[in-house]
């Protein structure tokens, strides 16, 4: 990025100044060399975001930050109804509560070592992952609205899951205010054996270790021990979400004359958060983060079976749930004042500090945990929100490396089946049906998770806890 | 209308750049795919504008998998409609990614025709093998981003838009 068109505020915040139709100003989180190295492209997205009705404060970027549809992948902007505010479809992305779930298995290293690729087998035959695999569930109509509407809550209800996994899931594992009247036929047609599916793409499950703790009294509340296990799944919405962005994307590019907004890019569609589309989007997009929830609690499920089979005493808690592609409803004070605001983050991370009400005993006094996905070869991080977070970004941060290449060139570059040779050398096993997949992924496709990491800590995102290392790694 | 074994020809044919525009020199169609951030841009070119979007659906398709692995052993009707020839092409995408993702299918071959707002089209593939088919990255939808259809200054048509996977 040319950092000519940017002030610098002080080491990790950068401004772009309101000018021509903007009506905040942009903020860029992010260190020099990041900042650097980002697409032009994220400047010009922010600056069209931080254009909107009704934002509040700034259109803000994360230190992964890179150039998406409309909103840049990493960007966080909040709208206020009062003030014609918009929800956009794109600003919430296609695949609606992609994220991420960390389960502590209070186990050692040592103790899974003699059946790695016992255990690794086992999660590869029992995780439906990649292209053309399906979940072991279907679902009629009436079952897909209750999940729908109910999210993990669901889930936990039909027998996958604990009860006491519902707390450690945001909104207490169900969006709340989901319609699924307003998911078209086609998005559940997408949906009716995808459930507890990971999908494929940049999505996984990993058995990591934990390497490092930077901050062990926090890491004590978050049952992380260093030399312990745990199994980290990141996936979304599946065909559901996917075809709910799709559908109300066209929508809401059709509506944009209607609504008289002026749009500089067509990917910016939106609708006003109190207009007939808005209401149904909001209602569909909960519908779509209900999905993602209920998967992957089906996901934990099949987990819990997979590590039971070889280690019946293994804990099998989680730690958390963490939602990156969503638009929510939250509290927050705007000059002085209380505001009910629709918080857009697209590629990032709701990060709340110690003292949010929203956060169950005993993480409430401690900051919720922010679970940042890596590559397969590198590591992957627990941060903790900060008191100071709320102010910046509305309590938000990163949520991963972000590519250095894109998919062609890392075909390219490397071979899949000399990636996962290459890992194995490594300790690390990878179980995929695709080796064009995991070429596609390889460590080296994507930037350096930790220095994103170290960004949003020097800019008061978030704070490190953990460090996780991939030991097995199942891939679609 | 192209036969099955014409298409897949030219499919075979297509040149694996991964930035700038094609120069179209000597080739009557084909696709590329051209790079953008995390997703994958789709390309196609062709005689006419149904040409072109036929060669975008291959360009979708090889996502997933290679064209030339797919056998056409059920051929699947698809239509849409839209009030530009652009928005069509999105349209058109998302249809083809549907059909993929409820019948776990893969297609190697299209034919378009398009009638004003109005595109019909047959897609021939064959269910998804992950024996046969080295599956790449499964496409969640068409965006808006970097869509372009035109009537080129050589006479051909480009149709290319970005898909988010």
């Amino acid at each position: 990025m040319d950092l000519r068109g940017l002030v610098r505020k002080d080491d990790t915040e950068w401004w772009i100044e309101p000018r021509g139709s903007m009506r905040v100003p942009g903020v860029l989180y992010a260190s020099e060399a990041l900042i650097r190295e980002m697409d032009d492209k994220v400047a010009e997205q922010v600056r069209n975001v931080a254009s909107l009705p009704g934002i509040v404060n700034a259109s803000y970027a994360m230190p992964d930050a890179h150039w998406g549809y409309g909103f840049p992948i990493g960007g966080v902007a909040a709208f206020d109804p009062d003030e014609g505010g918009v929800v956009s479809a794109g600003g919430v992305g296609f695949d609606i509560s992609c994220g991420v779930r960390t389960i502590v298995t209070g186990l050692r290293e040592e103790t899974i070592e003699p059946v790695k690729p016992k255990l690794a087998d086992e999660l590869f035959r029992r995780i439906p992952a990649g292209m053309g695999q399906r979940g072991y569930l279907r679902l009629d109509d009436d079952e897909l609205d209750a999940m729908l509407t109910g999210g993990a809550r669901w889930a936990v209800a039909r027998g996958y899951g604990r009860p006491e996994d519902l707390e450690r899931i945001e909104d207490d594992g169900r969006a709340a205010d989901a319609v699924p009247a307003e998911v078209s036929r086609k998005a559940r047609d997408r949906q009716r054996d995808q459930v507890g599916t990971l999908g494929s793409g940049n999505h996984y499950l990993e058995v990591q270790r934990v390497a490092r703790i930077p901050a062990p009294e926090i890491a004590e509340v978050f049952d992380l021990r260093e030399g312990e296990i745990v199994v980290s799944i990141h996936c979304g919405s599946r065909g559901l979400g996917h075809q709910i962005g799709t559908d109300y994307l066209a929508r809401m590019v059709k509506r944009q004359s209607d609504f008289t907004l002026s749009i500089p890019d067509r990917e910016l569609a939106c609708a006003p958060i109190r207009s007939d589309l808005g209401e149904s989007y909001l209602g569909a997009m909960r519908a779509g983060i209900n999905c993602a929830l209920a998967n992957r609690q089906v996901l934990t499920h099949l987990v819990r079976e997979a590590l039971g089979t070889l280690f019946p005493d293994a804990t099998l808690d989680v730690l958390y749930d963490v939602s990156h592609n969503t638009c929510k409803v939250e509290e927050h004070v705007v000059d002085g004042r209380r505001k009910r605001l629709f918080v857009h983050r697209k590629g990032a991370t709701r990060a709340f500090g110690p003292g949010h009400p929203d956060l169950p005993e005993p993480l409430r006094t401690i900051g919720q945990p922010v679970l940042i996905g890596g590559t397969m070869g590198t590591a992957s991080y627990v941060l903790v929100g900060t008191p100071e977070g709320r102010a910046r970004a509305f309590g938000s941060s990163c949520h991963g490396a972000g590519r250095r290449l894109s998919r062609h060139a890392a075909v390219k570059q490397f071979g899949g089946r000399q990636v996962i040779d290459e890992l194995g050398r490594r300790g690390i096993l990878v179980r995929s049906r695709s080796t064009r997949g995991v070429a596609e992924e390889a460590p080296n496709a994507y930037k350096d998770v930790t220095a994103v990491v170290e960004a949003a800590e020097r800019a008061g995102l978030s704070r490190a806890v953990a460090r996780l290392e991939p030991v097995i790694v199942v891939k679609g | 209308m192209a036969d099955v074994d014409e298409i897949r020809v030219i499919g075979a044919d297509h040149r694996d750049s991964t930035a700038g525009s094609p120069t179209l020199g000597g080739q009557r169609a084909g696709w590329e795919h051209f790079p953008h951030g995390a997703d994958i841009g789709v390309r196609g070119w062709g005689a006419t504008a149904a040409a072109a979007f036929e060669q975008a659906a291959l360009a979708t398709s090889a996502i997933v998998v290679d064209p030339s692995l797919i056998r056409s052993e059920t051929a699947v009707d698809l239509s849409c409609e839209a009030a530009s020839l652009e928005d069509l092409l999105v349209e058109w995408l998302n249809a083809v990614i549907f059909e993929m993702s409820t019948r776990q299918m893969v297609f190697g071959a299209f034919t378009v025709e398009i009638d004003g707002q109005r595109l019909t089209a047959a897609a021939r593939g064959e269910r998804f093998d992950p024996d046969r088919h080295d599956g790449g990255v499964e496409p969640k939808g068409a965006t808006y981003t970097m869509l372009r259809v035109a009537h080129r200054g050589d006479g051909a048509w480009e149709a290319q838009c970005v898909v988010d996977v």
